[in-house]
């Protein structure tokens, strides 16, 4: 199988999994999202019929009155096409071709922090601090990681190497949010270094706001990099052992390299493939592990937006949030595929 | 390829770790067994009733941080009586009689006594204490509703009530200090010469009289209010954490390891029938699998939670539909190169079917790397229910370590201080995690010698 071939069919796959994610999510909300939809048609009609005075005037009977509102709100449902069910192919039809062009509608109860309720605006702005959070998490963590596994790898059984395996196994059972909760208890309360809440305390439009939002950032951050470095320094030495006992390793000791230039340069690129793909991996698995994260630093992105939507039943907010986070871990997993198909051909055979 | 069981456990007795692994294990079996024999079922069940944790303090730190302080704080105490009757002439008395040693460097903050009385006719409730020197101070003397017939009376006396205060004051004498504004507990467990605490031993009766027939006192107890308590401390809903974090043992052990057998139950087959089959089967059945393996599990998860259902067994069904993708696609590969060797072909040559040849020729083969997934997946079964309790996502019925987090997240512990409420379920978790990840990786070193060379 070509490399091209290879990129079709897994970009194909992908494809396949966000409409079914996407499926699975409306199938799951959609009878809420149905009874809700109706019910604020109704209300809208209703206020809409009570303030107008003068047609509220030319009723003689509250029963009149109800059987035109009655009418109205059936009229309304249907230009809306709510009185199919929402199971009909073509409400799931135009629900997918809507979501597909970013259309997600308004929210009914979220906001951005700039007064918008479509929910295009809330999640543009909710996912840059996400981004912004994760992505310099993870980038320090496969720093500190791959030189930590590095070292622990050159020291095969070393204190050094003992350490790093015993912490990476540690350090992986604790939640994240669990150590969160701590953090926040020790440098926000008992030395109050830190603030507890990660929302900054200024407007977006502040000239301090970028320095607020680093600052608000540091807990989560030291968080999510304690949490994450020692199982990554443990990957990474895992690897590098395994090259390390290569053959074409042991010829360059007999040709006398430098020990150091052999693991730096020849090991680690030779170690790069699956080290490079757990590096997209785990960009897009912090994503998902970012909803807990986030709800409990209060950190204002992605993941607080979709706990805040799930707490208040915020269908289309739910929908447009879930749309994104897939869409964002399906392009990470792509990315992470493609790489290991390039840097390794035999994976492209299968 | 092939181990026998006998072989496993040699060498897996041989490993350290996994021998801490399983010690681990034991000790939260027992830590299980007990909660089931001693907590009795129906506490477990009233845990999210507030009525049935009235005796207990509000957010009490553990009575053992009292070891590590040179003030006492004084603990809260829920006495048992000691009980005893007498017939003077043509009156029946009960005693119920409460001593206890209070060594503690402050006042309790109140006291309370609860009762349910069972008599006839019109008895007299009369409650004393007797101090360490040796002054008895009359606190209530009332007579209980007159009843025709049997009668149970259940009610509570509060030492905030006027009728104590009243008592006191008839020995105000003999306090070097005014009584006025002082509470009942803060004089009864006073010095007479200035007000702080009297050290010693206290005895509080409560003798119950009654002339139409013997009385009898039930559920009597005699509560001394104090900031901590117990093993673990309470909560903000004067919950025992201890016993909701007892509790929460078979629970964490009951979702950690259902969902992981399941998975991998579900991955085995799933996997290694399609890499028997091969072709069509295997492609269509991988694609779907892939379709699986790329979604994003905590939202979907979340999203199934709040549309379908937060049963502690509806979660587990949620969890094993994402956790057994990865076992499926390695049983898959595994698979595939025991399919090619000879005895297997030596099978299908003879004509045996093909699911006896996967249930008797394959899968025995894969058990030793199936157990250590098993081992492996526990933990991360474990965090995602404690992360989607925590989120509020849980059954509430159940105390799980998720749900007593969530709960001190929604009292906001951490700003509290509250430290007893927040360290003990992370820890749980955390431990209950080491001892499968433990137990995989020396499992791992078995089935996969490549390893151990590392």
């Amino acid at each position: 199988m070509g490399f091209k071939k290879f990129l079709v069919k897994r970009a194909i796959t992908m494809f396949g999994v966000l409409m079914a994610t996407l499926l699975l999510t409306i199938v799951l909300v959609g009878s809420n999202m149905d009874s809700i939809s109706k019910q604020s048609a109704a209300q809208d009609i209703r206020q809409q019929v009570t303030s107008n005075k003068s047609l509220l005037a030319s009723f003689k009977t509250t029963e009149q009155l109800d059987s035109y509102i009655n009418n109205q709100v059936k009229m309304r449902i249907t230009a809306l096409g709510l009185d199919q069910p929402w199971y009909s192919p073509q409400r799931i039809g135009l629900s997918m071709y809507k979501i597909l062009t970013l259309d997600f509608g308004h929210a009914k109860f979220l906001t951005s922090d700039s007064g918008s309720s479509d929910v295009k605006d809330i999640i543009l702005e909710k996912l840059p601090r996400t981004i912004l959070l994760f992505t310099t998490a993870t980038a320090i963590v496969s720093v500190l990681g791959i030189f930590l596994g590095a070292v622990a790898a050159s020291k095969v059984n070393s204190k050094i190497d003992k350490i790093t395996s015993g912490f990476a196994i540690i350090s992986s059972s604790f939640p994240v949010w669990w150590i969160g909760v701590l953090m926040i208890f020790v440098f926000a309360f008992l030395y109050p270094i830190f603030p507890a809440r990660a929302t900054p305390d200024v407007s977006a439009s502040d000239p301090g706001y970028l320095g607020s939002l680093l600052y608000h950032m540091a807990l989560p951050l030291i968080t999510l990099v304690i949490i994450g470095f020692g199982s990554w320094a443990y990957l990474v030495r895992n690897f590098l052992v395994g090259v390390l006992q290569e053959d074409f390793i042991m010829a360059k000791r007999a040709a006398g390299i430098d020990e150091k230039r052999i693991l730096y340069s020849h090991a680690l690129k030779n170690a790069a493939p699956p080290i490079v793909t757990i590096l997209a991996l785990s960009l897009s698995g912090s994503l998902g592990g970012a909803i807990i994260t986030e709800a409990v630093f209060d950190w204002p992105g992605m993941g607080r937006l979709y706990f805040e939507a799930i707490s208040v039943l915020d269908l289309p907010v739910i929908i447009g949030a879930t749309y994104v986070l897939t869409a964002f871990f399906l392009v990470s997993v792509f990315v992470a595929d493609v790489l290991y198909g390039y840097f390794d051909p035999r994976v492209r055979r299968q | 390829m092939s181990f026998s069981p006998r072989v496993i456990w040699k060498e897996f007795s041989h490993s350290k770790i996994g021998m801490t692994g399983v010690a681990i294990l034991v000790v939260l079996f027992f830590m299980s067994v007990v909660a089931f024999v001693t907590i009795p079922l129906d506490s477990f069940k009233t845990w999210n009733d507030p009525a049935s944790w009235l005796l207990y303090p509000k957010s009490a730190q553990p009575a053992w941080i009292n070891y590590f302080q040179s003030e006492k704080i004084p603990e809260h105490l829920i006495l048992s009586p000691i009980v005893s009757s007498q017939q003077l002439g043509t009156v029946n008395v009960v005693t119920n009689s409460f001593a206890v040693n209070y060594q503690y460097d402050g006042f309790p903050s109140d006291f309370i006594y609860q009762y349910a009385a069972k008599y006839g006719g019109s008895p007299l409730l009369q409650i004393s204490v007797t101090r360490p020197d040796g002054i008895v101070l009359h606190l209530v003397s009332t007579s209980l509703p007159f009843a025709s017939g049997d009668v149970t009376y259940s009610s509570m006396i509060f030492s905030t009530q006027n009728i104590i205060q009243k008592n006191i004051a008839d020995k105000k004498a003999r306090y070097a200090f005014p009584l006025d504004g002082i509470s009942s507990e803060k004089i009864i467990f006073s010095k007479l010469d200035e007000n702080t605490i009297l050290k010693g031993e206290y005895v509080f009766h409560i003798n119950l009289y009654d002339v139409s027939g013997k009385p009898v006192l039930e559920q009597s107890r005699l509560i001394l209010g104090g900031q901590v308590y117990g093993i673990m401390g309470t909560d903000e809903l004067r919950r025992d954490l201890s016993i909701g974090l007892l509790w929460g043992t078979p629970l964490a052990l009951f979702i950690g390891i259902t969902v992981s057998i399941g998975s991998v139950v579900i991955g085995l087959i799933y996997g290694v029938y399609a890499g028997y089959k091969g072709k069509a089967t295997d492609e269509v059945l991988m694609r779907f699998n892939d379709i699986i393996y790329a979604m994003p599990a905590l939202p979907l998860l979340i999203i199934l939670a709040v549309t379908i259902g937060n049963s502690i067994f509806l979660m587990v069904g949620f969890l094993v539909i994402f956790g057994w993708v990865g076992i499926a696609k390695v049983s898959r590969s595994m698979a595939m190169q025991i399919k090619t060797l000879q005895y297997v072909e030596a099978a299908q040559l003879m004509g045996q079917k093909n699911h006896k040849i996967i249930f008797k020729h394959i899968l025995p083969q894969l058990l030793p790397y199936a157990f250590a997934s098993i081992a492996i997946s526990v933990p991360g079964a474990i965090t995602t229910e404690a992360g989607l309790s925590f989120l509020g996502l849980g059954d509430p019925t159940f105390p799980t370590w998720g749900q007593i987090l969530h709960d001190a997240s929604s009292y906001s512990a951490a700003a509290r201080g509250m430290w007893w409420w927040i360290l003990p379920p992370g820890i749980l978790i955390a431990v209950t995690g080491l001892a499968f990840v433990f137990m995989g990786h020396a499992m791992d070193g078995i089935v996969n010698p490549k390893l151990r060379q590392r």
